[in-house]
């Protein structure tokens, strides 16, 4: 099993160390663990290291994470990084919008590490 | 002022979110700081020094609130953290306001129409307990009283119809 590096993207310091653990409680071994506070800081977090998976939430001042999503082809380094939201915006316009955006799975707070590992680990492929 | 009629109808329609708000919460602290809340006893209100509030705007428009104490509040970060209670110092803010949010998101979507149509504010934290709110709310708030660790806390929710 091969570990992977993330980036986790919150406003709230905290919720990004509870993705971190969850990530370890489903199994996924991480290498290395970037955090973000909105979009375009994460947009910054990108333009400098290669990742292979971004966990973003969606309400984020600055640069909330559909804006995020959209823009994330405009970066180099991250075309083809699977984007997962973690959001408590859970109605299914949200997913729906999230989705046509460009993530590759939506996960509603609160969560469990078994919803991470369910929507996280088949994305990821042979990765982890 | 809105005649007493007026006030009671709005306070029996939305008596009946009292238990989804109940359900909102308790799943919240099951699944993420993964403990169980407890029903007090009926006793006087204590002195809760510590408020998480979310804005609600859209379908449903209003004021999210969840209060308890500064021990109840750093015993909540420590456990979101999974770090020991004296290791949590400015989290402790932006533990109560992400659980506040997360209380007020899971509620919405529990309620039909609600998820797409109302939109939630970023959480603001007051510590301290010598302040008055002011809501234009047009009927009693739904409240939830409920124990954590032994330690009470009070969601209450004020609508604006």
């Amino acid at each position: 099993m091969n570990s992977i590096r993330a980036l986790i993207v919150d406003d709230s310091s905290v919720m990004r160390k509870i993705v971190e653990r969850s990530l370890r409680q489903a199994g996924i071994e991480l290498s290395q663990v970037l955090e973000a506070g909105n979009g375009a800081e994460a947009l910054g977090v990108l333009r400098e290291h290669r990742v292979d998976l971004v966990l973003c939430d969606i309400n984020m001042p600055v640069m909330d994470g559909l804006e995020f999503v959209k823009q994330l082809a405009t970066v180099e380094n991250a075309k083809g990084v699977p984007v997962v939201m973690i959001t408590t915006e859970g109605s299914e316009t949200h997913v729906v919008q999230a989705l046509s955006c460009g993530a590759r799975g939506y996960i509603r707070k609160p969560f469990t590490a078994d919803q991470v590992k369910e929507h996280v680990v088949p994305i990821l492929g042979g990765k982890s | 002022m809105k005649p007493v009629n007026e006030l009671l109808a709005a306070s029996s329609r939305h008596e009946h979110w009292t238990p989804l708000l109940e359900v909102a919460v308790r799943e919240v602290f099951e699944l993420m700081l993964a403990c169980q809340l407890a029903k007090p006893e009926p006793v006087e209100s204590p002195s809760l020094n510590v408020t998480a509030m979310v804005g609600l705007a859209g379908r449903m428009c209003g004021v999210l609130s969840f209060r308890c104490d500064a021990r109840s509040a750093t015993l909540m970060a420590s456990k979101m953290l999974g770090v020991a209670p004296d290791k949590v110092g400015h989290e402790m803010a932006d533990g109560l306001g992400e659980i506040c949010n997360m209380i007020a998101g899971n509620f919405k979507n529990k309620i039909n129409g609600m998820g797409d149509g109302c939109m939630l504010s970023v959480p603001t934290v007051i510590t301290g307990s010598d302040y008055s709110v002011y809501s234009q709310a047009d009927s009693p708030p739904v409240e939830v009283r409920l124990l954590f660790e032994g330690l009470p806390i009070l969601i209450s929710l004020q609508i604006h119809s």
